[in-house]
C-alpha cells in the first residue's frame, strides 16, 4: 500500500509509467552516460570510507556474540575478548535464563515493551484518526494543542512529583504512561491516514458504518506499513527505555533489562544469576563472568535485530512523511 | 489558535463554540448538528488528549515549584506538599546563577553543542552524498541496512559496546596490552570526553541521520544534472552548484531544530558516564537537573534549572525559525 503516500518525494524504483514525462529511469539502474567514468580514487576512497562504516557497526556485534559463547578457557587465552570462534559453549545463556535478575528483567521488558506498545498504537491511531478530518468541531484547536508540546517541556523535577503523586513510583505503569503518546508518530498516522481518497470514507458512511469501524475497515488495512514502522518506534523506546526505570522503579524485582544491563557492565557488579552453578552433562560449571555479562548484551540487542529487517524497508516512508508533512 | 482551545476534553459543549458564530454561512450546519455527526472523533482524540494533559501540560505547569521553597515532607502528596510550601520569588534562581557548578553544566551543554556541530552534523550529509553516488543498489542497500542498526541500540548498549571496544577492559586494551603497550585510556578520560561522547553519538545516528537527506537527494531532479553535465560542469561543480542547493531546505531545518536543542545534549549518555570521567567533564544541564533536584533534594533550585533551559531552549528556536524565515528558507512550522 505504498500509492497513497504522494508527497513524500519520488519513490526511487518508480517505473517508467505512460503520460507524464518520463523521468530517466537509468539513474537508479545504472551510470548515466553523462556522468563519465568514475575516478579510480574516488572509487576506492568511497569504498575504504563504507568498509569502515559497516566494520565500526558489525566488530563490536561479533566480538560481543563470541565471546558470550565462548568458554572460560577461550577467554583465559584471548584474555577478555575473543574475536575467533573456537567453540560454541552455550552455558551462560543457560546460566542467566535458568532464573535471577536476568530471567526476570527479560520478563520486565518484554512486558512493559508489549503493553506499553499496545497503548501507545491505540491510543495514538484513535487519535490521529479523530484528528484527520479538517473541518470538525474543534479540528484546529485540538491540533494546536497536540503540536504545542513540541514547543514547550515539562521539567524533570515537575514530571517527577506528577508520578509519583498519582502513586505510580515503583510501578511498571511509571515506564508506560508518561511517554505512552509521541505526538512525533502521531503526526506521521495522521499525515498517512489524511490521504485516504475521502469518496472511500464517504461511500462507507453512506451505507452506513461508524467511525470505528471505517478506521478498523478501511484505514487501518491501507496504511499497515506505517503502523508497522510507528509501532516498531514505540516498542524500541520502551525496550529501550533506561532512565524512567532509574527514577521511578525502587525495588529490584521490577528492573527492566537495561537498567540491570547497566548495573552489571557499566557499574561493574557481578551478575547475580540464580546462584547455582550449571550442571548439564559437558557444559562448563560456573560460566566465565565476562561470557555471561556478554550474554545479557546478546539477549538486549536481538529483539531489535530480529524485527528490524521487516520495518527496514519503510523506514525513508516514515522519516520522510514525518518530516514533510509534519 | 487561542487560548479556549486548550482545554482537555472538549466535546463537551463548549469548546469550538467560537467557529460556528464567526461565519454563519447560510447552509452550514448548527454547532449541534456538527457535534452529532464529530462526537465519535472527539472521543477518540480524548484519550490521548488526557494522558498529554497529565503527563506534559499538568507538570509544564508544574514548573512554577521553581519558584518556590519546595519541600516534599510539608504534605502527604506532593500535591499537599506543593499547596504547603513557600513561596521565595526568584530565590531559587539567585542560588541558582551563584551556583559555579551550575555554569560548569551550562558551559559542558554548550561546548558540547558546538562540538558536534561542528564534528557530528555535516557527516550524515556527507554519508547521504556518498551513498547516493553508490551505483550498485545491492551494495547501497547492505551499507544502509547496517549503518541504520545502532539507532536501535539503547544507550546503555552503545556505551557497554564502547567499553567493550575501548575501554579498560575491552578489546583494544587487550590487544595494545599483547603487542606490549601501555593501552589508551579512552573511556575515563575527561579530557577527551567531548569527542568520546561525539563519537559514540556518531556511531549511533549517522546512518539514521543520512536517511533524511538521501530522501532530498532522491528528490532532486536528474535532467539538472544532465543539464549540467552536457554544459561542461565537473563532478564538483555539480555537487555544488545542484546537490547542496537541493538539499538547502533540510539542512537548514535539521540546524534550525538542532539550534533549538542547543542546551540538550542527550541525557542517558551523561547519566551513564558521570561516574567514570567525573562531574568536571560530564556535568550537562540534565544532569545537573537531576543530581540538584532527585538525588540531593534540592527541588526548587533543580525546578528553576530545568526551567532556565526550557525557556532559553524556547527564545533559541524562536529566533532561529525567525532567522530562517527573514532568510527565506521554511523553518520548521510551516509544516503543520
Amino acid at each position: 500500500m505504498t500509492a497513497q503516500l504522494s508527497g513524500a518525494g519520488p519513490v526511487p524504483a518508480a517505473p517508467a509509467t505512460a503520460g507524464a514525462p518520463p523521468p530517466r529511469p537509468r539513474r537508479r539502474s545504472g551510470r548515466a552516460v553523462w556522468e563519465g567514468p568514475p575516478s579510480v580514487s574516488g572509487t576506492v576512497a568511497k569504498a575504504v570510507v563504507l568498509t569502515l562504516l559497516v566494520a565500526a557497526v558489525l566488530v563490536p556485534l561479533w566480538a560481543v556474540l563470541v565471546t558470550s559463547l565462548a568458554s572460560r578457557g577461550t577467554i583465559d587465552e584471548a584474555g577478555g575478548m575473543v574475536m575467533v570462534p573456537q567453540e560454541i559453549d552455550p552455558s551462560a545463556y543457560i546460566t542467566i535464563f535458568s532464573g535471577g535478575d536476568v530471567t526476570r528483567a527479560v520478563w520486565i521488558s518484554t512486558l512493559v515493551t508489549v503493553l506499553g506498545t499496545t497503548v501507545s498504537l491505540v491510543l495514538t491511531v484513535l487519535a490521529a484518526y479523530g484528528l484527520s478530518r479538517p473541518g470538525s468541531v474543534a479540528h484546529r484547536g485540538l491540533l494546536f494543542y497536540f503540536l504545542l508540546t513540541f514547543l514547550i517541556f515539562p521539567g524533570l523535577v515537575p514530571s517527577y512529583l506528577v508520578v509519583t503523586g498519582l502513586g505510580l513510583k515503583d510501578s511498571i505503569w511509571a515506564l508506560i504512561l508518561p511517554s505512552a503518546i509521541s505526538v512525533f508518530n502521531l503526526v506521521v498516522i495522521r499525515a498517512f491516514f489524511m490521504n485516504v481518497p475521502a469518496e472511500l470514507l464517504d461511500s462507507a458512511r453512506i451505507d452506513g458504518a461508524g467511525e470505528l469501524r471505517i478506521l478498523t475497515r478501511i484505514v487501518l488495512p491501507l496504511s499497515r506499513a506505517v503502523i508497522a514502522v510507528v509501532g516498531l518506534f514505540y516498542a524500541v523506546g520502551y525496550w529501550n527505555a533506561y532512565f524512567n526505570a532509574v527514577l521511578y522503579i525502587d525495588s529490584n524485582d521490577k528492573f527492566p533489562l537495561q537498567r540491570v544491563l547497566q548495573s552489571y557492565i557499566l557499574a561493574g557488579q557481578s551478575p547475580n544469576v540464580s546462584g547455582a552453578a550449571v550442571s548439564l552433562p559437558g557444559v562448563t560449571a560456573y560460566p566465565p563472568t565476562l561470557a555471561v555479562k556478554m550474554a545479557v548484551v546478546v539477549v538486549t540487542v536481538v529483539p531489535a535485530v530480529i524485527i528490524y529487517p521487516f520495518v527496514q524497508r519503510h523506514f525513508t516512508k516514515g522519516v520522510i512523511t514525518g518530516a514533510v508533512k509534519g | 489558535m487561542s487560548a479556549p482551545t486548550l482545554t482537555p476534553t472538549p466535546g463537551r459543549g463548549r469548546p469550538g463554540g467560537r467557529r460556528p458564530a464567526r461565519r454563519p454561512r447560510p447552509g452550514r450546519r448548527t454547532l449541534r448538528a456538527r457535534l452529532r455527526r464529530d462526537w465519535p472523533l472527539l472521543a477518540m482524540t480524548a484519550p490521548a488528549a488526557a494522558l498529554l494533559l497529565v503527563f506534559h501540560y499538568l507538570p509544564t505547569l508544574g514548573n512554577v515549584i521553581a519558584f518556590q521553597d519546595y519541600n516534599p515532607f510539608v504534605g502527604d502528596d506532593p500535591l499537599a506538599a506543593f499547596v504547603n510550601s513557600e513561596w521565595i520569588g526568584f530565590g531559587n534562581f539567585e542560588a541558582l546563577f551563584r551556583d559555579p557548578l551550575f555554569w560548569d553544566a551550562v558551559r559542558n551543554t554548550l561546548s558540547i553543542t558546538a562540538f558536534q556541530l561542528v564534528f557530528f552534523f555535516p557527516l550524515p550529509i556527507l554519508l547521504a552524498i556518498m551513498l547516493n553516488s553508490v551505483v550498485s543498489g545491492r551494495v547501497r542497500g547492505f551499507v544502509q541496512s547496517v549503518v541504520y542498526l545502532p539507532h536501535f541500540f539503547s544507550w546503555v548498549l552503545v556505551v557497554t559496546f564502547f567499553v567493550q571496544m575501548l575501554g579498560g577492559a575491552g578489546l583494544l586494551a587487550q590487544e595494545m596490552r599483547q603487542a606490549g603497550h601501555e593501552p589508551w585510556e579512552i573511556m575515563t578520560n575527561p579530557d577527551t570526553f567531548i569527542v568520546l561522547v561525539t563519537a559514540e553519538a556518531v556511531w549511533k545516528d549517522l546512518g539514521w541521520g543520512a536517511i533524511v537527506f538521501l530522501a532530498a537527494l532522491s528528490a532532486i531532479d536528474p535532467n539538472l544534472y544532465e543539464a549540467a553535465a552536457a554544459d561542461g560542469a565537473g563532478r564538483w561543480r555539480r555537487l555544488w552548484h545542484i546537490t547542496l542547493p537541493g538539499l538547502r531546505p533540510v539542512i537548514v531545518l535539521l540546524l534550525i531544530m538542532r539550534l533549538g536543542d542547543a542546551l540538550s545534549v542527550g541525557f542517558e549518555q551523561f547519566i551513564l558516564q558521570r561516574e567514570a570521567v567525573g562531574r568536571q567533564a560530564a556535568e550537562v544541564l540534565d544532569t545537573f537537573v537531576y543530581y540538584q533536584a532527585i538525588s540531593t533534594q534540592q527541588w526548587g533550585l533543580g525546578a528553576a534549572a530545568g526551567l532556565f533551559k526550557a525557556v532559553v531552549g524556547l527564545a533559541l528556536i524562536l529566533t532561529a525559525n525567525k532567522i530562517a524565515h527573514r532568510l527565506g528558507e521554511q523553518g520548521v512550522y510551516s509544516k503543520s
